[in-house]
């Protein structure tokens, strides 16, 4: 009778235990940084390039590969999205799994009309994200991230120094992965097949 | 008398022509494209620069006649930043080459006079150290262009 329960005990919680880490934290042979468990899940309020208002959860399903950038930035931050682009190209159909979301670091002069023409000149998976400079200060802290206004020339024009990192977070808004604008696209397609086969699909 | 005058002047004026040939006739320009962003965002201008010369060559800056304002600007990733600057001069050093190319030298060029559509081509003048100037031809290309030319050697 002891001797029974005690087996229960340990089937149970070996499945508790199974369970558990399919759900939570299932380790993934990522090739980029992982920062699986040491980075807060994916949660803003922002508003996207078509002017509604949205919050992380409203992407939670899709794999999301968050950059922080502006479209006065006429070579970095396009180089990065034209690379994003080829990235998602590579992954076929499975690219409707993901999206991009580009947030602006430079919400005075980045309305969502001009984010949706920017981001959508790189890739049909692209989201475009302004608004409100706190919130996205909120956003930026959040992810150890930072940005600041350049000094602005005679005509008025700014340049706005900005962190170059791209996270990618799962289906679950949980914080997975950490790339570098010089990242191998190899390893971007690798590690987003791995994050859309993981996780909640919608 | 007269004749060898003459023959000294042109001597003079012909080793003269040689010695002093202008920064921007040493400059051989190759793989000039433009990344076309949408409105009138500011684009990035692209161009690998080729000096024949025995001395180091700057590229002191552009202007065009499509674009208000050009700007020679570095792009940098220091400690996990993206930052842009203003350079003064881009030295191309002598039988060698200097390259514009994404995330490092680039011309920035602002407030298009018309808009500029990919596949059309753009005449940007290049000064150089000496005050010289090169027309180079531009080819515009779409935003999500990736540039794999300059790593892949075609
Ligand atoms: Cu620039």
């Amino acid at each position: 009778m002891k001797l029974r329960h005690a087996w229960l005990l340990a089937f149970a919680l070996i499945v508790g235990l199974l369970l558990g880490g399919c759900q939570r934290n299932e380790p993934l042979p990522l090739r980029l940084t992982d920062v699986s468990g040491h980075m807060p899940d994916l949660d803003f309020a922002l508003t996207d390039d078509a002017g509604q208002a949205v919050t992380g959860a409203d992407y939670h399903g899709k794999v999301v590969l968050l950059y922080f950038g502006y479209t006065h930035c006429p070579d970095v931050c396009p180089l990065t999205l034209a690379h994003l682009h080829v990235v998602m190209e590579r992954l076929g159909p499975l690219a409707d799994g993901a999206r991009i979301l580009f947030v602006s670091v430079d919400p005075a002069r980045d309305t969502p009309a001009v984010m949706r023409a920017y981001v959508s000149a790189f890739d049909a998976h692209a989201t475009g994200l302004t608004g409100d400079a706190r919130a996205i200060e909120a956003l930026s802290k959040r992810y150890r991230s930072a940005f600041t206004r350049e000094p602005a020339s005679s005509d008025g024009s700014y340049e706005v120094s900005h962190s170059s990192a791209i996270y990618l977070f799962d289906r679950d808004g949980r914080a997975r992965a950490l790339a570098t604008p010089s990242a191998s696209q190899d390893d971007l397609v690798h590690d987003l097949h791995l994050l859309l086969d993981t996780g909640t699909k919608p | 008398m007269n004749v060898r005058c003459l023959c000294v002047v042109l001597i003079c004026a012909l080793s003269c022509a040689t010695v002093h040939a202008n920064d921007a006739q040493h400059i051989h320009a190759s793989h000039g494209w433009i990344r076309v962003l949408p409105g009138d965002l500011p684009a990035g201008a692209y161009v690998t620069l080729q000096n024949d010369s025995d001395r180091v060559v700057s590229l002191t800056g552009a202007s065009s006649p499509a674009y208000t304002e050009v700007m020679l600007h570095q792009s940098s990733t220091t400690g996990g930043m993206s930052r842009m600057t203003m350079v003064d001069a881009l030295p191309i050093p002598a039988h060698g080459n200097a390259v514009l190319a994404p995330a490092g030298y680039h011309l920035m060029l602002m407030k298009a006079v018309h808009p500029i559509k990919p596949g059309d081509t753009v005449k940007l003048a290049l000064k150089f150290g000496d005050g010289s100037t090169a027309v180079i031809d531009f080819v515009a290309r779409p935003a999500n262009t990736v540039d794999d030319d300059t790593n892949a050697g075609h």
